[in-house]
């Protein structure tokens, strides 16, 4: 049967992932953790450029409110990590809520220019509000306090910290695949193929892409709550232009429009990070000769070009 | 703090110096409908290579004036021919991300050249110093740069009015079929339009050598100020790009001076509330070039 | 005589200074077949744009079942029951073809948020699919993804979109443009079938005439957006106004060609 491929081969990534600390080395543990992360902000922006056709370049805004709400919340509250997350999500679906307000009724240029005006007015916001946020330093030295719901966690250690970061994105994925794979899912493919057409089908698209929208940006800050612990700061490079772009760079990597797609395209682009900056400096080379050969030859991106020979599409 | 008249010749050259880098985008985008995120970049390296004669070979400042657009455009060409054509018929979401990876690699190139530090280049000793407006203190190669401006919006203007060529770039930008039906060379035009676009981009890049500090971020920056200006003023507008300039040069002209809380939200404030209000942008209707 | 299902009052578009569309008004009632015919630029599929909602009019009224609908958004129009095909292709292409009747299906069950089940799973819209789709004889063709399917079969699956959003009014613009005899004496048959079941009012604009008196119970003649006549096939046939402007300017266009 070729429609179970796709979920073996996902059991066999989970496997691997779950007994990841017991072959790899020490070191491994932090970019494996790093790769969860950035999977689940590439996979919560498949949702809305791969699935819905809108190629935001403001997505880093909702990533980065979420670690300055995680990193302050744990700073002058101390709060349980789990209910900082929760805030994190919170606040990252309202700031969404209003961005994609404005950002929906655009199209195309149109749209990627106002989420790129709106990720940078949050980048702006977030340089020059010093008292709260402290400026380009950004916020940093907070403490790691317990999980919550009573669940004894020493956060601090490295293998549990990635053991909690697979479980929360594994879990926040599953719900993102359902979502994929929903009646909205149907209608988010066909939105991106051909909006007007749904439209004349009854279905208000905007609103649909609305949804979409914020679903994609409480996931982003959910990946920001876990981020902002893990790298031990929040700062204003985690709203700017560029961290938006990583996203991007992951799902073209892996695949657009492909479910695991950005997952995969996260894990290349942490590893091949890792790797190469250990040999040179020219990372940045690396990568622009990568999408630039993906961009041209194989649009569907790493693991997508692979499902396509596979599934014989 | 400074005086309004000094602000104000600030704002003028700061205007002026964005008009000449966004107005290639703005041409680049209306004739090839690319959306080029590595035109920051090109400037970069106009300053870059003015760094390279001035400082390392020696040489004085003007003769760069002539040298460094060119070689900037011989690297544009290169770039169109080897990459960028293949992708002008698909969704314009490809071209933005192809220009994205060569904003990468020039980056990353000019760091492996130049290094990591900041790269001064002295002005021409003719435009040393500074004078005194109405008691605020002015660099007098400010001046230099708003004469520069003045003279590219008059240039330009000239040569999309009056000119031959300025006239195919038009008929290219509004419908390129059409163009190639009545005898135009459409993928010579097109080359020769990213090619201009470099070439003026990095004009600025040496105006801006002597004012700016030299650093491999610095078109990055420049790139998205481009984008706020040219989205302002409209996309594929000309006299919208020089609008477009003027506000984002008394934004950053004034803003510190009388809004210094939220001077730097206000640039994304005035492009989000233009994309909402006037998505054509101040001056953008249809088919203007 | 009853209340017309569509009324139509002293439409006008302009764009630019310029009269597409010009003070043209048309009642159609329950169950009938309308015809618009006209040369192209006559200003049919403007006036199709604005009564399906995809454009604003300059001026006049659009009433559909008594209800004003002038500048309503797309998306209720078609939620209260007009539906329409367009000139060229339409369709889903990167879905398969029961996908695309689906889509069509899921909005009009009010499961078009609906996020905590799989579309996979849904059988209640599935077998509807697949019905709307044995309808139109693309049975065979429901897990064809809709990009590789021939001319005339995209040509179907959009009717079949168009009528799984179970419409009063369908507005078809041009449905046999580009096809073949066969598909068009196909086309026909179908359309004809679903005017007699009774349950569908047409609006039909076509290029060719034998498909136009085949159908139509009325023709509306529109000549540089303006309304030139109206009445029966059989009058529209002795019109020598019509004869003269109409069939004048196809020769003038062909001489062109």
């Amino acid at each position: 049967m070729k429609g179970s491929i796709p979920l073996v081969v996902m059991a066999a990534v989970l496997l691997a992932l779950a007994t990841l600390p017991y072959y790899v080395p020490y070191f491994y543990i932090f970019v494996a953790t790093e790769v969860l992360i950035m999977g689940l902000l590439a996979g919560s922006y498949n949702l809305i450029f791969g699935y819905t056709g809108m190629l935001s370049f403001g997505h880093a805004a909702f990533f980065g409110f979420g670690a300055y709400i995680t990193a302050m919340l744990l700073m002058h509250f101390e709060v349980p990590l789990l209910w900082a997350m929760i805030a994190s999500m919170a606040g990252a679906l309202v700031l969404a809520a209003i961005i994609g307000f404005f950002c929906v009724r655009l199209d195309e240029v149109y749209f990627a220019m106002l989420t790129l005006a709106f990720g940078m007015m949050v980048f702006a916001v977030a340089l020059q509000w010093r008292s709260l946020t402290n400026g380009s330093d950004g916020i940093s030295g907070f403490p790691l306090p317990e999980f919550g719901l009573g669940i004894d966690l020493t956060l601090a250690d490295p293998m549990v910290y990635y053991y909690m970061v697979l479980v929360i994105v594994v879990l926040a994925s599953a719900v993102l695949y359902l979502i994929t794979r929903s009646p909205f899912g149907l209608m988010l493919k066909a939105i991106s193929e051909n909006p007007e057409r749904v439209a004349f089908c009854g279905v208000n698209e905007r609103r649909h892409r609305l949804i979409a929208f914020i679903i994609a940006g409480t996931f982003a800050g959910l990946s920001g709550a876990l981020f902002a612990p893990f790298n031990r700061v929040a700062n204003p490079d985690m709203v700017h232009w560029t961290q938006s772009a990583e996203p991007v760079l992951m799902t073209i990597l892996g695949g657009a429009g492909y479910f695991m797609g950005p997952y995969f395209g996260a894990a290349v682009f942490v590893l091949l990070e890792t790797w190469i900056t250990s040999y040179t400096d020219q990372w940045m080379l690396f990568l622009g000769i990568v999408l630039a050969l993906m961009v041209l030859f194989f649009r569907r991106g790493l693991l997508g070009t692979v499902l396509d020979r596979v599934m014989g599409r | 703090m400074e005086s309004f008249a000094a602000s104000l010749l600030n704002s003028l050259d700061i205007a002026l110096l964005l008009f000449v880098i966004a107005v290639g985008l703005n041409i680049v985008f209306g004739v090839l409908n690319v959306i080029n995120f590595a035109h920051g970049a090109l400037y970069m390296l106009g300053a870059y290579f003015t760094f390279t004669i001035v400082n390392i070979w020696g040489l004085p400042y003007w003769p760069s004036l002539i040298i460094a657009p060119l070689a900037v455009a011989a690297v544009a060409i290169v770039i169109e021919r080897v990459m960028l054509r293949y992708v002008y018929d698909r969704h314009i979401t490809d071209s933005l991300l192809l220009t994205f990876a060569l904003l990468l690699i020039i980056d990353d190139l000019v760091l492996m050249i130049w290094g990591p530090g900041i790269q001064v280049v002295e002005p021409p000793a003719l435009l040393k110093g500074t004078f005194t407006v109405f008691g605020g203190r002015y660099p007098v190669y400010g001046l230099f740069v708003i004469f520069m401006g003045l003279v590219m919006v008059w240039g330009l203007w000239a040569l999309f009015t009056k000119t031959r060529a300025g006239r195919i770039m038009r008929a290219a930008s509004i419908d390129r079929d059409m163009a190639q039906t009545v005898g135009i060379n459409v993928p010579m035009v097109l080359t020769g339009v990213f090619a201009f676009g470099a070439w003026i981009a990095a004009i600025g890049g040496v105006v801006a050598a002597p004012m700016r500090a030299i650093g491999p971020a610095m078109g990055d920056k420049i790139i998205i100020e481009s984008f706020i200006v040219v989205v302002i003023g409209g996309l594929g507008s000309f006299p919208g790009t020089f609008l477009g300039a003027i506000v984002l040069g008394l934004i950053h002209g004034f803003g510190g001076r009388y809004l210094p809380d939220i001077s730097l939200v206000l640039p994304y404030l005035g492009m989000a509330l233009v994309l909402l209000l006037r998505p054509q942008g101040l001056m953008g209707g249809r088919g203007s070039a | 005589m009853t209340q017309p299902i569509l009324a139509v009052q002293n439409l006008s578009k302009m764009f630019g200074g310029v009269h597409a569309v010009n003070n043209v008004s048309l009642d159609v009632q329950f169950r009938e077949t309308v015809a618009l015919i006209g040369p192209n630029g006559a200003g049919k599929t403007t006036f199709y744009n604005m009564i399906s909602g995809r454009m604003k009019p300059t001026s006049g009224t659009i009433a559909f079942q008594g209800r004003d609908i002038t500048g309503m958004p797309p998306h209720q129009i078609s939620r209260l029951g007009i539906s329409r095909s367009f000139q060229i292709n339409n369709i889903f292409t990167e879905l398969t073809a029961r996908q695309n009747v689906e889509v069509a299906l899921t909005a009009l069950h009010g499961q078009a948020v609906s996020m905590f089940r799989l579309a996979s799973r849904n059988r209640p819209i599935q077998e509807e699919a697949e019905q709307v789709l044995a309808r139109l004889g693309l049975d065979d063709l429901a897990h064809q993804r809709a990009g590789v399917l021939s001319y005339g079969d995209k040509r179907l699956l959009e009717i079949a979109i168009v009528l799984a959003t179970r419409p009063t009014l369908v507005l078809l613009d041009e449905p046999t443009a580009g096809m073949t005899p066969e598909e068009t004496r196909h086309v026909t048959r179908l359309v004809r079938k679903l005017a007699d079941s009774g349950d569908y009012t047409f609006v039909v604009t076509e290029h060719d005439m034998s498909v136009v008196f085949d159908l139509a119970d009325r023709i509306l003649v529109m000549h540089r957006g303006q309304r030139l006549a109206e009445g029966t096939p059989e009058e529209i046939r002795n019109n020598p106004e019509v004869r003269q402007a109409y069939l004048g300017e196809e020769e003038e266009e062909e001489a062109q060609a």
